[in-house]
């Protein structure tokens, strides 16, 4: 594997905001998941769970809920009033609407996907028209005491089930009355009376209406009688969401002390008819609220404030047992939030609102394998640069001789240079940045630093040109010639500056000549996302990693896959390679040998060494540990092309500063915890 | 009465009662209990035992209500039998001879004619399966019952780890990892397996199963203390479970409640936890039962449930001692716990807390546990010895004063580590003179010390007690350890063992007076003789003699050659019984110190070793015709096997034994229950008001009477009373009553001429109304006017219209 001195950072106090609501999209397979800072983001479940938009959030625009409505249109609604809907391609809100009621708490498509409702504030629930350029409000219904908290339509779209505060309402669509209530905290002993929090609703197609409540039950209630049919107790601390399937059999529903539970129709007695809902499944994956739980036809789907996304696949929907029926938890997201400064030694760390500059620390010993060296320079926190305004930073990075620092957000494009007197550091911010058609979605300089490539819609990169001593000019922007609506969002430059490579959403990667400023060529489609580009500095192919696992070698100047990458594809790669569960986000090269392809994900760094034969599953892919047991002659034996260290978890970044000098960010689980607000206190047995 | 008097062992209790699951009767009055080979049933509202169904030759392993009648009971024993009782009277109606061991029982509801039972697989060890029988309804005490048919393979031998389902629709029988359904309809079954250990490392093996009585529902229980709920177990791959967990250990045992509302689980926490809906939060404990839950039941009409546990095979360590004022055993209870034990009844009197910590069980955490129990001469005071096991040893030597107010033992005195290592022997001065003025206790332990220990008042003011107990005086002999200590019957002379050597010291001026020994070996026992014998000290040694030595002369008057396990003097005779171990079988050898000559030998007591003997004074002294047995007359002996069976001499026939708890039984029957009966006896007395009247009489008549002629049909005939019997209160049933007579006046004659048949339907009458309260047949009556003879007969009524004269009042 070769030896490396490794910079092991964790001062990169990244905290994930919580998990606000989710939203299913059956027909496309993908999950839409609103964070509690208002991000957006969108999971492709057929590109192996990959986070394929993310669209940042604004510090005014809470998103309390979300649904896919009028096909795969994404509409948000938050606290802020307004009703959003989510342009996908620019990754960014299209057109908001003014609600008019106050915050809005909930909203609900019907099952056309022609309407949303809205429970506002102030009590009252707002019918919009889905119309093709955004949504049109309809009419309002019944307007009652206490904010609305929760809705959901009947399947067949002619009532509607409303949750507040104590009070379960059905209301008439046609009419806009209310045709029943139901208060909920009917059966709680006087003295006890407390406010009961209507946290969820589902309307089941048989008239059945489920309430989760803040009294940690579940219950299910004939709307038409208002009575109640089965009541039970999850949890002593309150429900907060639940989800129900599409064959209306099973729900899952999400509590604040972490845990889901399923819940399951099940005849009571073989083959009869009367069916009664047993809880089932408890799991226990977040250590804190569950805030939304959604249903896919073969996973339980949960989110929570401790950020957590959880997709726990149910075994009995599964064919077969492995790695489909395996759990997934994804913390951090599927984009780099780290960019190196090789030369000059520097991380910059994106945060949502700000950028943090690090110089690396430094050690004038060394050590054997495995040994912690003495550091003789702390690493030093140079600067912190706030972003203006309420926008989320986009992206940002940091040209390789540390003098320029670029990041973008909804709106605005920020430069700045920043000059390195001694040990203090002065920045200053470019003027007159071109206008760019923003926002940019991704960053990149080129090696010489002459030149900063920014990623935008409709597949387009601009280049800017970088002037000394502090200036900047729009060379060119390249454009494919098929066109196309999606962003680019990944980047990658080739070491002697001729080659740019940019994918955008629609997983299209072109190659663009920066000599001539043109497109050169297009790399074959592939039915998955990219998750990661990087171009050799010697040989000038592109390595690209694909969200299934896959590794591909596509030589620029020869326009075709290289004879590696074919051998790769034709032995297949690795079964433990293929099912880990994290998609690879950086890409870096070893100068020093070429045939090394430095790759990582949240849980492991990989060393791939292309002159040394590919595994075949029956040799053990993690065999690191095990090689260095071996003798010299054994050992050469053993030896195939993954060399795989698990040491640094969860890994955030990993480059390579120099021929052996490495520098790995981590983000460790525990130090996440400790930022959050603690959880809600449970006994535990032997404590 | 019956001349030939020969002795026989007789079981009088101790043993497993948890052989298998405790059942209750139909009525919920009786809980039937397996108790080593017999069958016990206790009164629920009593606690007493009511009856004892005896004829099995080995452990009884299941026991089931009889279906088709709830009056029946079977019961199947390893002896390869299943038999079928009348349990309200005690008779064995059938024996079916299976020929195999049959490890456990179920009946099913809807199986009229077959019983299931797991019997070992023909050819394999450790294999056993789940095999239905057909028992044939033919005529006859005995009958074959061959017609076997496996329905499961590979089952655990465990009565707990099978279970049948709703209806008897499907069987459930979970073994190691894996649980088996069996639907006999469908005749499918589904296999359902989980991994050996989680991602926790809890341990998944399957404890126990029990089933819905009216959902398709398996409870299961595992290893980790989860208790798990199926459901959809007719579908290979849907199935689904639930997880209940509040257990942190082994999870004994389960049961639902009669209508399934409610599950009950018992862990070895000794913590019976009911589930209410199967919802994890809902949930009622009843903790501190005392020891680790081994079975649940649970009655049919859902009034009580019954655990059984595991406390009563606990070592007994303190031996068999008699409580001088009770008359009680005393020995090992609840951990921590004297119980004291009352031999007629077969009933535990109360229990008394001797550690004063509360049990708390975790695999590996030792407790204190009590070792040894002494009652001075009478009664006044207790001394008890705990110990604690861990690195280092924990003693504590309590002296407990019986507090006349209480009518309990009082703490008087805690004396921490009172000897460096284990205490051996600990006796009182036995002087009844000096009982009030200055008793004394000796404990000798592995320290080669004995102790004295007196009273000495306290002179600390704000002391509680004006008394409380010192070291008076340490002896020790040559540095062996001490073995055995004891008190010569006028508490002039103590006699301490050390190893070989038995050393007698004068008790007040504490002279060693002469030393006794029998090389090679040590001592195990010893006891001075009484009465006219005093002047002996026996011992018995390790070597197996047993010697008897002249304390005037210091000499050996003689000596036998015996392997003495026990030796136990009793204390209002000179007799002393010693029980000898021959390589197989007890022996019990009855003598007098002053003749080397034993006066009765008792071989082949039973085949395990014995522990521990105790005799028991009688409170009248029995009328023994044989010269051998006279050593009974004044006390009883009683011994415990290590099998913690508790068993004595008898020299009455079984029959004889019996009558006292049938008569109760026929008491029993008569008294009111419930306050529902004592109304409906109002209304009564007001119909009967109402005949005075002469209102609506021929109506209240048909009422009445109906029943009792329903009650004669519906009765099993087996049970009935003699036809003769029966006439009479048949054709009085049919006739109106006159309706110039009052209710007093009835009284009265009824009191007077016990024989008229006018009170006789009367009273006939009354029984019968209130069994139908109860909605159950009845028959006690019948069964037992039978057998009684005509005065007692007599008697009886008088009672039982006493009775209800008393309720009437109400």
């Amino acid at each position: 594997m070769g030896e490396f001195e490794v910079h092991r950072v964790r001062f990169f106090s990244y905290v994930p905001a919580g998990v606000r609501c989710l939203a299913y999209h059956r027909r496309t397979d993908r999950l839409a998941l609103a964070r509690t800072d208002g991000a957006v983001e969108v999971y492709n479940f057929a590109a192996n769970y990959f986070q394929e938009k993310a669209i940042p959030g604004h510090e005014a625009r809470t998103v309390e809920a979300l649904c896919w409505a009028a096909g795969d249109r994404l509409f948000g609604a938050g606290l802020g009033g307004d009703i959003s809907e989510y342009d996908l391609e620019r990754l960014r809100v299209k057109r908001s609407v003014d609600g008019f009621g106050g915050p809005i708490w909930s909203m609900a498509a019907n099952a056309g996907g022609t309407r949303l409702a809205i429970g506002c504030e102030d009590g009252s629930v707002k019918l919009f028209h889905v119309v093709p350029d955004g949504v049109q409000f309809e009419r309002n219904l019944d307007r009652q005491q206490g904010r609305v908290l929760c809705l959901s339509w009947h399947p067949s779209e002619t009532h509607i089930a409303a949750g507040s505060v104590d009070l379960l309402r059905v209301l008439d669509v046609g009419s806009g009355r209310t045709v029943q209530r139901i208060m909920v905290n009917y059966h709680v002993q006087k003295s006890k009376k407390r406010e009961c929090v209507v946290w969820s609703v589902a309307f089941l197609s048989s008239g059945t209406v489920v309430s989760s409540d803040s009294f940690g039950r579940l219950q299910f209630w004939d709307w038409e009688r208002g009575t109640l049919l089965e009541s039970h107790t999850v949890s002593t601390s309150a429900v907060l969401s639940l989800a129900v399937s599409e064959k209306e059999d099973s729900i899952v529903v999400g509590t604040s002390a972490g845990a889901t539970y399923q819940f399951q129709l099940l005849p009571v007695k073989m083959g009869s008819q009367d069916k009664h809902w047993v809880r089932t499944k408890p799991f226990q994956h977040h250590t804190h609220d569950v805030r939304a739980v959604a249903h896919s036809p073969t996973a339980l789907i949960s989110g929570g404030l401790d950020a957590q996304l959880v997709i726990r696949p149910l075994m009995e929907k599964m064919q077969k047992k492995g790695y489909e029926a395996v759990l997934r938890k994804f913390t951090f997201p599927h984009r780099r939030l780290v960019s190196s400064a090789r030369k000059a030694r520097l991380l910059l760390f994106q945060f949502s609102q700000h950028l943090e500059l690090w110089k690396l620390g430094s050690t004038d010993e060394s050590g054997k394998d495995g040994e912690v060296l003495p550091v003789c320079r702390a690493p030093e926190h140079l600067v912190q640069l706030k972003s203006k305004g309420p926008e989320h930073i986009y992206c940002s990075c940091v040209s390789p001789c540390g003098s320029w620092i670029a990041y973008s957000t909804a709106s605005r494009f920020h430069l700045y240079r920043a000059q390195y007197e001694g040990d203090g550091v002065s920045i200053k911010k470019v003027a007159n940045v071109p206008k760019l058609l923003l926002p940019a979605y991704q960053l990149q300089c080129s090696a010489d630093s002459g030149s900063l490539f920014v990623a935008s819609d409709q597949g387009s990169v601009h280049v800017l040109q970088l002037l000394e001593p502090g200036g900047c000019k729009h060379l060119h922007t390249l454009r494919p010639p098929s066109g196309t609506l999606e962003a680019v969002y990944l980047l990658a430059s080739s070491a002697d500056g001729n080659w740019l490579a940019a994918a955008s959403g629609d997983w299209e990667i072109h190659i663009y000549s920066l000599k001539r400023f043109k497109h050169h060529c297009t790399v074959p489609m592939y039915s998955c996302a990219v998750t990661a580009l990087a171009i050799h500095p010697v040989t000038n192919n592109l390595v690209i990693a694909y969200s299934d696992q896959q590794l591909f070698e596509f030589s620029i100047p020869e326009k075709q896959y290289t004879a590696w990458s074919r051998t790769v594809q034709n032995s297949g790669l690795h079964r433990a390679w293929l099912e880990r569960d994290s998609p690879i986000t950086h890409i870096a090269f070893n100068p020093k040998n070429p045939s090394h392809i430095l790759l990582h994900d949240v849980y492991m760094f990989c060393v791939l060494d292309k002159s040394l034969p590919l595994p075949d599953d029956s040799a053990s892919l993690m065999n690191q540990s095990a090689l260095k047991q071996l003798p010299e002659t054994a050992r050469k034996r053993q030896l195939h092309a993954f060399k795989i260290c698990k040491k640094f978890q969860p890994l955030l970044f990993a480059d390579l500063l120099d021929e052996n000098c490495l520098v790995m960010v981590e983000r460790p689980i525990m130090d996440i915890k400790t930022q959050l607000p603690p959880p809600i206190q449970q006994k535990k047995f032997g404590t | 009465m019956v001349a030939p008097a020969a002795l026989r062992v007789v079981r009088c209790g101790g043993s497993k009662l948890h052989g298998a699951r405790a059942v209750f009767s139909a009525d919920a009055r009786y809980l039937l209990c397996t108790s080593g080979d017999f069958v016990k049933m206790y009164s629920v509202g009593t606690e007493e035992t009511v009856c004892m169904l005896q004829g099995h030759a080995d452990l009884v392993t299941g026991i089931q209500l009889n279906p088709q009648n709830h009056l029946q009971l079977y019961s199947s024993s390893l002896d390869g039998t299943i038999k079928l009782w009348d349990f309200t009277d005690g008779i064995l109606i059938k024996t079916f001879i299976v020929g195999y061991k049959l490890l456990a029982l179920y009946a099913l509801a809807n199986c009229e004619d077959s019983v299931f039972a797991v019997i070992p697989k023909s050819g394999e060890r450790d294999s056993f399966q789940l095999v239905s029988v057909k028992l044939t309804k033919t005529a006859g005490q005995e009958m074959e019952a061959k017609e076997l048919s496996v329905i499961l393979d590979g089952v655990d031998e465990s009565p707990k780890h099978t279970a049948f389902g709703r209806e008897g629709e499907y069987v459930a029988s979970v073994k190691e990892v894996n649980l088996q359904v069996y639907f006999f309809k469908r005749k499918q079954m589904n296999r359902f397996s989980l991994s050996a250990t989680n991602t926790k490392g809890g341990n998944n093996r399957f404890t126990c199963v029990a089933c819905h009585p009216k959902e398709d529902c398996i409870a299961t229980g595992h290893g980790d203390g989860k208790i798990r709920l199926w459901r959809n177990f007719c579908h290979n791959k849907e199935y689904t479970f639930s997880t209940l967990h509040w257990h942190h250990d082994i999870v004994m045992d389960l049961a639902f409640s009669v209508e399934g509302t409610s599950l009950l689980s018992g862990g070895i926490e000794s913590v019976l936890v009911q589930w209410h809906n199967g919802s994890d939060c809902k949930k009622d404990f009843l903790p501190r039962l005392g020891s680790a839950i081994e079975y649940i039941s649970v009655s049919s009409d859902g009034t009580s449930y019954c655990t059984s546990h595991t406390d009563n095979s606990r070592d007994v360590k303190t031996g068999l001692v008699v409580d001088p004022r009770t008359k009680a055993l005393v020995l090992n209870g609840e951990p921590g716990h004297l119980q004291f034990y009352c031999l007629q009844s077969d009933k535990q009197l109360y229990s008394l807390d001797i550690v004063q910590q509360e049990y708390i069980h975790q695999a590996g955490l030792n407790q204190l546990d009590l070792v040894k129990v002494a009652f001075s001469a009478q009664g006044k005071w207790l001394a008890t010895v705990e110990e604690r096991e861990e690195t280092d040893l924990e003693l504590q030597l309590k002296l407990w004063v019986f507090d006349e107010e209480t009518q309990s033992f009082k703490l008087n005195t805690r004396i921490n580590m009172p000897h460096e290592d284990h205490i051996t022997a600990m006796c009182f001065r036995d002087r009844d003179e000096f009982e009030d003025d200055s008793p004394m206790l000796v404990t000798a332990g592995k320290d080669c010390l004995f102790k004295a220990w007196v009273i000495v008042e306290d002179t600390d003011p704000e002391a509680q007690q004006s008394v409380s107990w010192s070291c008076d005086f340490v002896g020790s002999y040559h540095n062996y350890q001490a073995t055995n200590c004891c008190f010569s019957e006028d508490g002039s002379l103590l006699a301490v063992s050390f190893e070989e050597t038995i050393t007698v010291w004068d008790s007040v001026t504490w002279d060693l007076k002469c030393t006794f020994c029998h090389p090679p070996g040590k001592i195990r026992n010893i006891c001075f003789g009484r009465l006219t014998c005093s002047k002996y000290l026996i011992g018995a040694t390790d070597h197996g003699f047993l010697c008897c030595w002249n304390l005037l002369s210091c000499a050996l008057e003689w000596s036998a050659q015996l392997n003495v396990l026990v030796l136990q003097p009793d204390p209002l005779s000179e007799h002393i019984a010693a029980v000898s171990w021959l390589s197989k079988d007890s022996s019990l050898f009855v003598f007098k110190p002053n003749k080397p000559r034993p006066i009765c030998i008792q071989r082949n007591l039973c085949k395990e070793k014995i522990q521990f003997a105790a005799f028991v004074p009688r409170d009248i002294p029995e009328t023994i015709v044989s010269e051998k047995y006279l050593w009974l007359r004044r006390s009883q002996l009683y011994f415990l096997t290590n099998t913690q069976e508790l068993m004595t001499f008898s020299t009455k026939s079984p029959e004889e034994r019996l009558t006292p708890s049938s008569k109760q039984l026929a008491v029993e029957e008569s008294l009111p229950m419930t306050p529902f009966s004592l109304l409906l006896g109002k209304h009564r007395q007001q119909s009967q008001e109402d005949v005075d009247l002469g209102k609506v009489v021929i109506h209240n008549h048909h009422n009445q009477d109906s029943p009792a002629v329903k009650e004669l049909l519906h009765t099993p005939a087996h049970v009935l009373p003699s036809a003769s019997f029966l006439c009479p209160i048949f054709i009085n049933s049919l006739l109106t009553s006159k309706e110039s007579k009052s209710a007093e006046e009835i009284a009265d004659e009824v009191e007077m001429e016990s024989e008229e048949a006018e009170d006789d339907s009367d009273e006939e009458r009354d029984i019968i109304e209130m069994e139908q309260d109860d909605l159950r047949p009845m028959d006690f009556l019948g069964e037992t006017t039978c057998r009684l003879s005509k005065s007692q007969e007599k008697e009886l009524r008088k009672i039982r219209k006493m009775d209800y004269s008393w309720i009437s009042s109400f």
